[in-house]
């Protein structure tokens, strides 16, 4: 299990990895953590001719907060988003999930562009990215464009980012202060490969529900403020609509099941957590008065 | 910093191996250093699971850069013979596939290049054409009339069907009050060592009619009987195969035993190369074609009486030993035949074997080898005993366990079972889960509607394979015609160096457990030294070292068989030195002290000699003490146990030389929203005769436990649908975390082996036996609250949180398929 | 921007354990493959190439990461610590390496160095982890022989050590349990 040979790119700046991605299209694989790629290529499932690798390009390590964000650079690590001391204020829903990605050391080096640039259909942070209603910067020689999660990720394993394009930065709103969230995950191993996961995401006045159950893409469904009955409804609904290609029919039949309860559970422990936190303000206002 | 230093020094019993391996100097295989010139291999497998083979075109791979040979079948053919089998088969396997392929991950050509990474680059350069054929994916599809073969030309995909009957089971099942039936199976699944296999071997081409001879380091781990197999191969006499082993090896679990047709392969490709060759198995290599535990269908029906007992038992058993009947299988089967009643005295046992040939790769030793699959069985059984005559399981056991004072006691089939107080253990498992309150606790979340489980299991745990046990699958006949074979011989070799040194040899070929310290520790206390004064070598090197067809890492004969010939040549050398001594100290041989590096005589402490200049004398002036006997430098001593014979006329075979016990208690709950499994309280108590190490004995268990765990929880090999291996990766294949296994409490119980030297059985495949198994009773138990039961009792391995969910829709009634509103329940 | 075609053969120098140390070896080549086939360092060892197991977990600038998922032309100019470095000076075992033999946490012994390296950046991190916080750690190393048990007593018996001296000698540099290379 060796890498098949490629002629390898250590990135100083942005320009030349745009220049050699126009230059090389797809025969070239951008290394940014290498926790998705490297698997791959010693596998030799993919075979590059050229490795254009950004890790060492200061530019793109950047995390930087925006107005209305999170702006988090190409080869910014899953652990520096995650260490990142307001995360759990401005985007709880990330910092529930992320400890679910790969185990401490995978997070050490991993990107989180490089999970989205990934898109493998049972990760977390492509269906974080969708429920948060994140974006991706997309940058080729062409000049730069800014691609809606929902766009972003066609198929498994199949983004929007063209042959020439490399992702520059992913975007995440934060989450308004009167939301909750919530992140459940079931894998077979507790720190295995999510079998189902749910991310959800509870308002004032609406509740939003992002499932991962082994379907190609994450899916997003919005909701008002259903009595639970009628959220069942609704998961059955989901549940029966999931395109899956499991290895068994029990499996099939486990993930419909699943994307039921655990995506209740999720909707409920995210409409608490909404609820503590309307409380928790409450408290603070009472305080300053 | 010598205040650091001396805080941190080892305190007694900690072991030798350690310090080496945690600063990284560890002696694996891969960490040998190569002869100058030394090429790399990389092995080309089949990505089919049955085809034929229209064509291998290596022409390009041998031109590619950084090539130097590549080894085909043409070679193979011309240099060596297929792999001798335990039974007379209709297809034997060869090293390289030559017309067909039969399991995905079959070796069809050998890359012999500069690097690893040039060698698989051009092993991509390699063509193979294939022309698919239909493959034999399962038991029941092996077993159809019109279905298709595995080997094209096979009459009927069953190599190996035997019948055996002892006492009287027809009319015991016949005159039963109940009959409790059970149809199950048992996976494939593997042990999974974090080494792979290592092979570095070369060839010597003068003489021996052309074959010259060959020199090979591995981290094989034997059984060396297949050492015989690897000659007859190569065809070469055993002496002209020279096998030597590393120091420190990454865990076995029996599976390092698959690496005997690798080592014929890498022979062969340094022949052809005409140079050293190193081959290290990759992950994706060792997960597909390997080895794996035996996959089994079984049909068990006991005969049972109203208060529990069983008068009778019947096994009708299927293994799938993938694609060719590999050495030493059909051992799975035979390797429990002799104890297939179990922990009980049941003396009515009727047995078929058949076993089934598939497109899957071939099977082999994994930790608890036999024993997995029949206790799943068994064990599975008592407890739908119980439940079936609403009976207490524990009382089952009681009513049923070979009585105390029965020991030692000859089971039905042959098993000579040495000692033991099942009774005694049991209580014991007993008041460490305190089963009282488990009980309460799980009838308090039984009333909150949850699903909490307490299961059992008994185990009978062979150790030191008999040699012989594996003929039991012939017929009497055959048998008489082939010669007896029986025994289970351990070699141990001390030695004293030419200033008093003690250097210990044992042919037991570690892999982790700690067997070096263990025999310093015996041999020091033989000599009155320190542990740390003894040197223990296990590198065996088969042209300088004893050893026997025994010698290995398998079936747990290190405790048993190794340690105790380690103590007899420590103690015969100390005797031997006593003559020679005893004049200087005006004793009596016998009343030679050995204490504290000195020697004296008894009563008259304040004389002493230092005992390395007395150990190292004869090196110096052999010639002072020849009337004492030769001179006491070398002590080599091959045991066997006195109870292992070949196989009786009436097919009875004691397979083992000690059988050890072990209770289990397993309390879990299965959350009723995921079907994931939370283990609340699990048990295990042991009584493995004498403890040479407790510390170790329960590093034994604790690991066994957590491979089992994985048995019984996430692990599987799987195939697709057209033969595809679906496992190829650890992402794939799930071995549990530290997230995933609980602490088990262990107890132990001893009574020592009367046939052992120390008294001691081996412990480490225990729980590889009663782990899964009571797992699954517990799961069964957990599901018995709900109101249609019955429809949960056809529990498969592994026990996934998906499976276990489909479980819990079947019991309460509803379709296993499709969406259902699912009862909320209490997730931890 | 630095260029290497596919078979060249790449000067790659790291800081190992300390030492400055170089070597040659094409772009693709491993980090795993480079520490132990050209730098000789065989004490890192090599379980399954998918980063699952986790036994080649090395310190690259201190961060405990895979080294089978590393190329060695990334490591060039890095400092990187591997199991040859924890014991001390004068090779006794440090703190922790001897937590583990007492404890009798390891039987064969392959995937330790990995969990060593992780352990020893758990060990500079503060505050120190939680207990509870310890297995979550160690969840990405693969052992296949203890059942993890003695291995997880012996790590949070050294993690608690460390805590105490701390707490009873706050103004004395941080005692890591591990020695610095």
């Amino acid at each position: 299990m060796k890498p098949a040979p490629f002629e390898y790119v250590r990135i100083d700046h942005p320009d030349e990895l745009s220049a050699l991605l126009t230059e090389h299209g797809p025969e070239a694989a951008v290394l940014a953590g290498g926790q998705s790629l490297m698997p791959i290529l010693n596998l030799r499932l993919r075979r590059p001719r050229v490795l254009l690798d950004l890790s060492r390009c200061r530019a793109l390590h950047d995390l930087t907060p925006t107005s209305g964000g999170l702006q988090i650079g190409a080869a910014v690590t899953q652990a520096t988003v995650l260490s990142w001391p307001r995360l759990a204020h401005q985007v709880p829903l990330l910092a529930l999930a992320l400890p679910h990605v790969g185990n401490p050391q995978i997070r050490s080096r991993g990107t989180l562009c490089g999970s989205l640039a990934h898109a493998h259909p049972q990760a977390e942070l492509p269906l974080c990215l969708a429920a948060l209603d994140g974006e991706i910067v997309l940058r080729s020689q062409r000049g730069e464009r800014r691609i809606a999660a929902a766009d972003f990720f066609i198929a498994a394993q199949k983004t929007a980012c063209r042959p020439d394009e490399y992702i520059a930065q992913a975007h995440i709103p934060c989450q308004s202060i009167d939301e909750g969230s919530a992140f459940l995950e079931v894998a077979v191993r507790v720190t295995g490969q999510a079998q189902v996961a749910c991310a959800a995401i509870a308002g004032p006045h609406r509740l939003r529900l992002a499932v991962l159950a082994g379907q190609a893409t994450p899916q997003v469904h919005d909701y008002p403020l259903l009595p639970e009955a009628d959220l069942r409804d609704q998961l059955d609904i989901i549940a029966r609509s999931l395109a899956l290609s499991c290895a068994s029919a029990d499996d099939d039949a486990y993930r419909r099941q699943l994307v039921v309860s655990l995506g209740l559970n999720a909707l409920k422990q995210a409409q608490r957590a909404r609820d503590r936190r309307a409380a928790v303000d409450a408290q603070i206002m009472e305080h300053r008065r | 910093m010598s205040e650091r230093a001396s805080r941190f020094g080892p305190s007694a019993g900690t072991r030798v191996e350690d310090a080496a391996l945690l600063c990284g100097r560890g002696q694996f295989a891969d960490d040998l250093g190569c002869k100058p010139g030394t090429l790399h291999a990389a092995i080309l497998r089949s990505s089919h699971a049955h085809a034929r083979l229209r064509g291998v075109d290596v022409s390009a791979a041998e031109r590619a850069v950084g090539v130097r040979a590549v080894l085909t079948a043409d070679d193979v053919t011309r240099w060596s013979r297929p792999l001798l089998a335990a039974l007379r088969v209709p297809v034997l396997q060869p090293v390289l596939a030559k017309d067909a392929v039969h399991y995905v991950g079959e070796p069809l050509a050998v890359v012999l290049a500069e690097n690893r990474y040039l060698a698989e680059d051009a092993l991509e350069a390699i063509r193979v054409e294939y022309e698919p054929l239909p493959p034999v994916l399962d038991i029941a599809q092996a077993l159809t009339l019109d279905g298709p073969r595995a080997h094209a030309d096979l009459a009927q995909n069953i190599v190996s069907d035997r019948s055996y009957c002892y006492g009287d089971p027809d009319a015991a099942l016949a005159a039963a009050s109940h009959r409790v039936r059970l149809q199950i199976a048992y996976p494939r699944n593997t042990a999974t060592p974090l080494e792979c296999g290592v092979v570095v071997a070369e060839h010597f081409p003068d003489g021996n009619g052309g074959h010259g001879a060959y020199e090979v380091m591995s981290n094989f781990t034997g059984p060396m009987s297949l050492h015989a197999v690897m000659a007859m191969a190569l065809q070469v006499p055993e002496s002209h195969l020279r096998l030597r082993f590393p120091r420190d090896v990454g865990g076995s679990f029996g599976t390092k035993q698959s690496l005997f047709s690798a080592i014929v392969l890498l022979c062969l490709a340094a022949r052809k190369a005409g140079a050293p060759v190193k081959w290290v198995e990759d992950r994706r290599e060792h997960m597909t074609a390997a080895t794996s535990a035996t996959a089994r269908r079984s049909h068990i029906e006991a005969a049972v009486q109203d208060d529990g007992r069983i008068a009778a038992l019947s096994f009708d058993q299927i293994d799938d030993v993938g694609a060719y009947l590999r050495a030493p299988e059909p051992a799975t089967f035979y390797r429990m035949h002799g104890c297939l009643t179990g922990a009980y005295a049941i003396q009515h046992l009727r047995v078929r074997n058949r076993v089934v040939l598939t497109n899957k790769t071939p099977t082999g030793l994994v930790r608890g080898f036999g024993g997995p699959q029949v206790y799943f069985a068994l064990e599975r059984l008592v407890q739908r005993i119980a439940v079936q005559l609403g009976l207490d399981p524990l009382d089952v056991y009681r009513r049923n366990f070979i009585a105390k004072d029965a020991f030692p006691y000859r089971a039905a089939a042959g098993a000579l079972i040495d000692s033991g107080d099942y009774a005694a253990t049991l209580a014991v498992a007993l008041q460490a889960a305190d089963i009282t309150a488990l009980r309460d606790r799980q009838r308090q979340a039984r009333s909150e509607g949850r699903l909490y489980g307490i299961g059992f299991a008994a185990v009978v745990e062979p150790s030191i394979s008999n040699m012989g046990y594996v003929t039991a699958a012939l017929t009497a006949e055959q048998r008489a015609h082939a010669g007896p074979k029986q025994g289970a011989l351990a070699a141990a070799t001390v030695q004293i160096d030419p200033l008093g040194g003690i250097t210990v040899g044992i042919d037991s070929m570690p892999a982790g457990q700690g067997h070096r310290t263990v025999c310093a520790q015996r041999v020091a206390a033989v000599f009155g030294l320190a542990p740390g004064d003894i040197v223990v070598n296990s590198e065996l090197d088969t042209q300088k070292d004893a050893w026997s067809i025994a010698a290995g890492n398998y079936s747990c004969r290190f405790a048993g068989a190794v340690a105790g010939a380690v103590q007899i040549a420590a103690q015969r050398l100390r005797d031997r030195v006593a003559q020679h001594c005893a004049d200087l100290l005006g004793c009596a041989p016998q009343d030679v002290v050995f204490a504290a590096g000195s020697l004296h005589a008894r009563g008259q402490p304040e004389h002493i000699l230092p005992l390395a200049r007395v150990l190292s004398g004869p090196h110096w002036a052999p010639a002072l003490s020849t009337e004492a006997g030769p001179p006491p430098l070398r002590e080599t001593v091959f045991f066997t146990p006195e109870t292992l014979h070949a196989p009786s006329s009436d097919d009875r075979v004691n397979a083992s030389a000690t059988y050890g016990f072990v209770f289990d208690l397993c309390a879990l709950e299965i959350d009723r929203t995921t079907g994931r499994v939370y283990i609340d309280r699990y048990v295990t108590a042991h009584d493995a005769g004498r403890l040479l190490h407790p510390a170790l004995a329960d590093g034994q268990v604790r690991g066994g436990f957590a491979q089992a765990l994985g048995a019984a929880l996430s692990e599987e090999l799987r195939y697709d649908g057209q033969g595809r291996f679906a496992s190829q990766t650890l992402s794939d294949y799930l071995l549990p975390t530290c997230l995933d296994v609980p602490a088990p409490i262990i107890v132990h119980t001893q009574t020592p082996s009367p046939f052992t030297p120390l008294g001691a059985k081996g412990i480490g495949e225990g729980n590889s036996m009663s782990t899964p198994v009571c797992i699954a009773n517990a799961v069964a138990d957990a599901l018995s609250s709900l109101p249609q039961s019955e429809h949960c009792q056809d529990l498969r391995l592994p026990l996934t949180p998906a499976t276990v969910l489909a479980l819990v829709a079947g019991g309460q009634g509803q379709a296993a398929t499709g969406t259902v509103a699912v009862q909320t329940g209490k997730i931890r | 921007m630095k260029r290497w075609k596919q078979s060249e053969l790449v000067p790659v120098q790291v800081e190992l354990n300390g030492v400055q140390r170089r070597g040659l070896c094409e772009p693709r080549v491993l980090l795993s493959d480079f520490l132990r086939d050209t730098l000789g360092a065989t004490g890192t060892h090599v379980g399954c190439e998918t980063g699952e197991c986790g036994a080649c977990t090395i310190r690259v600038d201190g961060v405990a990461q895979r080294s089978c998922l590393t190329l060695a032309v990334q490591a060039d100019g890095r400092c990187i610590e591997t199991v040859e470095g924890l014991a001390q000076a004068d090779g006794s075992l440090c703190e922790l390496q001897h937590a583990l033999r007492e404890r009798f946490a390891l039987q064969c012994g392959f995937c330790i160095p990995g969990i060593l390296m992780t352990c020893a950046e758990m060990l500079k991190r503060r505050p120190l982890p939680e207990d509870e916080q310890i297995p979550g750690l160690l969840a990405g190393h693969l052992c296949r022989c203890t059942g993890y048990t003695d291995l997880l007593a012996a790590v949070r018996h050294t993690v608690a050590e460390v805590r105490r001296r701390e707490a009873a000698h706050p103004a004395s540099a941080p005692s890591v349990g591990v020695h610095d290379a």
